[in-house]
């Protein structure tokens, strides 16, 4: 869309960091990130209990000193349950990435490269997947191979990739004019080559603010489809699983629903700034402005 | 422009066309057997022959494809293996709850949005814009089902303004049934909202810091004016944008807003269908839900050509 | 915290309570909330519990009826009479009786009904409910003489069951869609996903029905259900999705609240040919590692009466196992060691979708973790798990409620998916065949009871309840499930 700007020449390491610092967005969504981030490595280690037991006497009690959130319809301490299930949804969000990266920034590439017929069907390609909702493609996968996480990562991540198709051929198709590519050209280096060399390191910053927001997105579509019961399965806990528990019991036991959701929205909320910030601090022409 | 809508048109239906393969492929290698799931547990192995002949489970796939996509074009949907009724009685039966969902979703959506990204931009830099893009930033970050549960329990559980679930049916009569679609339609509309009001935003931004319409103001063309009339014209093509995009996510968050709600839309049937291995139903619905991510997007790309004078030219 | 979740609670019960019921202006119409939409409705072609929630008894009837107590009573056959080697049965026809769409009922239908289920190409589920039938002759038009290949105890049960209701050959082809019995209501309209209606049958043979009008709305779970019970909305769940409210409506005096017993037995089903389950130790020590009371209250509402056998506690021929094996970790991690496994072993658990498999599997993966078993859970669906584990019996464990009323009989056949085999047993059961003394037969169910119970083939668990929840004003209604229906021909308003 508007966002066809490209990564400022270094300008020094040091006065990056400086605005960086200054940048509020930038600030506050790398702290919530690292600190998510950091919550699902500790539960590696450590969670106030084990979530493999099950002492069912201590079911849905509220949250209390000993539970920080209370515990669940198993009792399971929900606070050790939202530390674990972070890990999913960061793994899941993080591969479908991967795959849509992976898949869509050589597509939109080489259609950027090439054009005609190649560009031509990219783009309907992309067409194609567009008209599957990731949802859709989560209900057809799990059709087949029964639930699971996995199907998760492989219905968001096809999402993924037309996403990043569309980015990276618009990238690419706004540098091919540019002198030093002609250059590149003229010394005679052949497509491929001036794409790996020239084209991605300048296109970086846009798949990563677009990479940022698509990890956003994937936790949001990871909670979706876990709630329905396509994603990940228990006893593996997941925000979106918990969620679907809590239903059937809120009218009890409402803490059950409050804190997983709460968990989504604050893991959401600092990816989507982090991207805000990370936009403004790599596109020259927003800094101008802002 | 006619060679412009008829090229969007062509490559909607090879889109359509191809979209029909995945899917029908992707139903072909389902496991589990319909006919057994029909019988239960208890059924002899003869019973469960007998009723796959008699549902057609026996010829070749490639027949049925056609046999399906030719149906299809004529309105002919097939029939249901599990209900035995024509599927398109039953898809007919719950787009009447899906479709005005997702049509008073999107009402809602643009209701809200539009005029907000606009007075947003209108009031770059103030309190009420920050306030407005701090609100937006976290309504972009809840997840629809979650908005969901805590209306319930607020408006339905807590102040019973709306009922918590289910629907009356339309033969109650057009007021019981909206009143039941409301909050689902709330549920679904305001996360999406949040997105679109900040893209509005920069969109009227970008146009606001243009030269004509500098002069314009310069002009003494009353503020209202300029904002709604020159302004918006040329901000509505990214709005556009998005608002395509986001009916797919408004078609795919109605599958799971029905399930918060208990609501007996195509949602529901489908998931109901997986379950009960009915091919054809899920076939159809997912056929029919793609068909209206397709259409959708054919019709914004038509609408720019009617919003883009350059486009109109072409 | 506890006060201010006792305020909330009743807030939001009470904000549910004044949305008041619709007005009534005569009594005679119910709605009644169902789990399951059936496939369709004819019963005699489908397994599903659901076909029979809404038909059995209302609209369809057979020779012979179960009742509210498990009984066997007369229905369009007014008698009969037994020979005396036990194997033929002549059934006196009810006079005046006619389907819904006018055809008069004979003989003949029944000769019909019964020739078609037990058909080659007939797609009834139950086909075995009528394997012992050697002919069926028309005697005169109010006479049916039924000769069986052997005495078989259980046949006057068997006619009762949904599916051997008689059916005219006129519309058995459209009963699936368009249900036509004989039965004291008549099939009205199905709004597919959302509700079937059934009216009286003013030209019914017996006692007309209190009731004018009945509609079956389709409710799948606790979270759709409270609240269309609270409104008014519907005003009876026979089987309730009440999961944690149980408690908040117990409290309610508008509603009566009846826990009664069904014929689901919720068993850990084993793999009994399948190593290391073929090994009695093993399974002797996954029946000692499992705590019956947590598995029950992990449940949701904590209802449910713990078993020790396949049979129901309802039934008087019931005996109370649950000791055979007690909840004993230590004991089970000594067998598990003297099974050859001191460090227990890895399996998978295949769970089907009710929430007593899914949120149950996960209480005794927990509970078998603790002596070293290791669990997979592989939630499944319906049609995954008829093919992977009742027919092609790809499993090691799965959990699964047993609703079929009196079917312990299924630890006899060979191909069934237990894989169990027992001479002993089978003995047992083949003598309950010959055998139509009800004390005699009490004493063999015993005895085929103790046997399963002992060789441990499967984890027994509990018995599923029926919570039952109505309006304080209808009376009528089942209390237990002996067969999985929803009578209403006696079900009426009392004001």
């Amino acid at each position: 869309m508007s966002d066809l700007a490209f990564a400022a020449p270094p300008t020094g390491a040091a006065t990056f960091l400086r605005r960086a610092l200054r940048n509020r967005s930038f600030v506050t969504g790398l702290a919530i990130t690292a600190l998510v981030a950091l919550v699902a490595l500790v539960s590696f280690f450590w969670t106030p209990y084990d979530i493999t037991h099950l002492p069912v006497a201590e079911r849905m009690k509220p949250p209390s000193a000993s539970n920080l959130f209370g515990t669940d319809h198993f009792g399971r301490d929900i606070f050790s349950m939202i530390m674990i299930g972070s890990r999913n949804s960061i793994a899941v969000a993080l591969i479908a990435v991967g795959i849509g990266m992976g898949i869509g920034v050589p597509l939109g590439c080489a259609a950027a490269a090439r054009g005609g017929w190649l560009d031509e069907a990219v783009m309907r390609f992309n067409d194609i997947v567009f008209a599957f909702p990731a949802l859709l493609s989560a209900i057809m996968i799990t059709a087949i191979f029964g639930p699971g996480a996995v199907n998760a990562i492989i219905a968001i991540g096809i999402f993924n990739i037309p996403v990043f198709a569309r980015v990276a051929r618009a990238g690419a198709l706004a540098l091919w004019p540019r002198e030093f590519i002609m250059a590149a050209r003229v010394a005679g280096k052949g497509a491929a080559r001036i794409t790996v060399e020239h084209i991605l390191p300048n296109i970086v910053s846009l798949l990563l603010v677009q990479g940022t927001i698509q990890f956003a997105l994937g936790i949001l579509a990871e909670a979706g489809l876990s709630y329905v019961g396509l994603g990940a399965q228990p006893p593996m806990p997941s925000w979106g699983r918990m969620l679907f528990d809590a239903q059937t019991r809120m009218m009890v036991a409402p803490h059950l629903a409050l804190f997983p959701g709460f968990a989504i929205v604050i893991t959401v909320l600092g990816l989507n700034l982090l991207g805000d910030g990370l936009r403004d601090l790599l596109d020259p022409r927003l800094n101008r402005e802002r | 422009m006619t060679r412009y809508a008829l090229n969007r048109l062509l490559v909607g239906l090879a889109t359509l066309l191809v979209a029909s393969v995945i899917v029908f492929s992707v139903m072909e290698i389902l496991p589990g057997d319909p006919a057994r799931l029909m019988l239960g547990i208890n059924a002899t192995e003869d019973a469960v022959v007998a009723l796959r002949q008699q549902m057609g489970l026996d010829q070749p796939v490639v027949l049925r494809y056609l046999h399906w996509i030719g149906g299809m074009v004529v309105g002919d949907l097939g029939r249901s293996y599990t209900y035995s009724v024509p599927v398109l009685e039953l898809v007919a039966e719950r787009a009447a709850v899906s479709l005005p969902l997702a049509i008073l979703s999107l009402l809602l959506l643009t209701v809200v949005a539009i005029p907000v990204g606009i007075f947003a931009a209108a009031r770059r830099g103030s309190a009420a814009d920050a306030a407005t893009m701090a609100v937006s930033q976290i309504g972009v970050a809840i997840p629809n089902f979650w908005f969901a549960l805590l209306l319930v329990y607020l408006f339905a559980v807590w102040l019973r303004l709306v009922p918590a679930g289910g629907f009356p049916g339309w033969s109650a009569g057009p007021w019981p049934g909206l009143k039941a679609l409301l909050l689902p339609a709330v549920a679904l509309a305001l996360p999406q909202a949040a997105i679109l009001s900040r893209v509005t935003r920069s969109a009227m931004i970008d146009v606001l810091g243009e030269d004509y319409i500098r002069t314009a103001r310069a002009k003494g063309l009353p503020r209202a004016q300029v904002l709604w009339r020159h302004a918006l014209r040329n901000a509505l093509i990214p709005v556009l944008t998005i608002l395509g995009l986001q009916f797919a996510y408004l078609i795919a968050g109605t599958i799971i807003i029905e399930n918060v709600f208990y609501l007996p839309g195509l949602g529901r049937l489908i998931f109901q269908a997986i379950t009960q291995r009915d091919l054809i139903v899920v076939e159809s619905v997912v056929m029919l839900l793609v068909a209206s991510v397709i259409i959708v997007n054919l019709i914004v790309d038509l609408s720019y050509a009617i919003v883009d004078p350059r486009l109109r030219a072409a | 915290m506890n006060i201010v979740k006792t305020i909330m609670a009743a807030t939001a019960l009470a904000s549910l309570v004044a949305w008041g019921a619709p007005a009534f202006a005569a009594r005679d119409t119910l709605t009644l909330g169902v789990v399951l939409e059936p496939p369709h409705l004819d019963p005699t072609a489908g397994a599903a519990a659901a076909i029979d929630e809404v038909v059995y008894a209302n609209v369809f009837e057979g020779l012979t009826r179960i009742g509210p107590s498990g009984e066997v009573l007369p229905a369009l056959a007014a008698s009969w009479d037994i020979s005396e080697d036990g194997k033929v049965y002549t059934f006196h026809l009810r006079a005046n009786v006619k389907f819904h769409d006018g055809t008069g009922f004979d003989a003949d239908d029944v000769k019909f009904s019964l020739d078609r289920a037990r058909a080659d190409d007939s797609v009834n589920a139950q086909k075995g409910l009528f394997a012992q039938i050697d002919t069926v002759e028309v005697v005169d038009p109010a006479t049916v003489k039924v000769t069986l290949k052997q005495p078989q105890g259980s046949f006057l049960y068997n006619m009762g069951w949904g599916d051997a209701v008689i059916v005219a050959p006129e519309s058995a082809e459209t009963n699936k869609d368009k249900p036509v019995g004989t039965g004291p209501f008549r099939f009205d309209n199905w709004a597919k996903g959302s509700s079937i209606t059934i009216v009286r049958n003013d030209d019914y043979w017996g006692d007309k029905v209190a009731l004018a009008k009945a509609e079956f709305r389709i409710i799948p779970d606790a979270a759709a259900a409270i609240p269309a019970l609270l409104s008014g909305d519907v005003q009876c769940f026979p089987f309730m999705p009440v999961g944690d409210a149980l408690a908040q409506i117990e409290a309610d005096p508008r509603f009566t609240v009846v826990i009664g017993a069904t014929e689901g037995e919720t068993i850990l089903s084993t793999n009994n040919k399948k190593p290391p389950f073929d090994n009695l130790k093993v399974r002797q020590a996954i029946a000692h590692a499992l705590n019956r009371e947590e598995i029950i209250a992990g449940n949701g509402s904590g209802l449910g009466t713990p078993i020790g056998t396949h049979f129901s506690p309802g039934n008087e021929a019931y005996v109370d196992l649950t000791g055979t094996y007690p909840y004993d970790p230590e004991k089970a991690k000594a067998l598990l060691a003297a099974a050859g496994f001191p460090n227990g072993f890895k399996a998978t658990l295949k769970l089907p979708p009710p929430a007593y498999a899914r949120d149950g599997g996960q209480v005794v993966a927990s509970q078998l973790r603790a002596v070293g078993i290791e669990l997979e859970l592989i939630p499944v669906e319906w049609a995954d798990w008829l093919e992977q584990v009742f027919k092609n019996k790809d499993y090691d464990l799965t959990i699964v409620s047993h609703t079929e009323p009196n079917d312990i009989g299924i630890y006899a056949r060979k191909d069934y998916y237990f894989n169990y085999d027992n001479p002993d047993f089978d003995k047992v059961m083949a003598d309950l065949d010959a055998t139509s003394d009800q004390a005699k037969r009490n004493e063999l169910y015993g005895q085929a009871q103790r046997i399963i119970a002992e060789d441990a083939v499967n984890g027994y668990m509990f018995q599923l309840a029926k919570v039952g929840v109505w309006d304080a004003k209808l009376e009528g209604m089942w209390h237990n499930a002996p067969v999985q229906a929803n009578d209403l021909t006696k079900v009426r308003w009392t004001e």
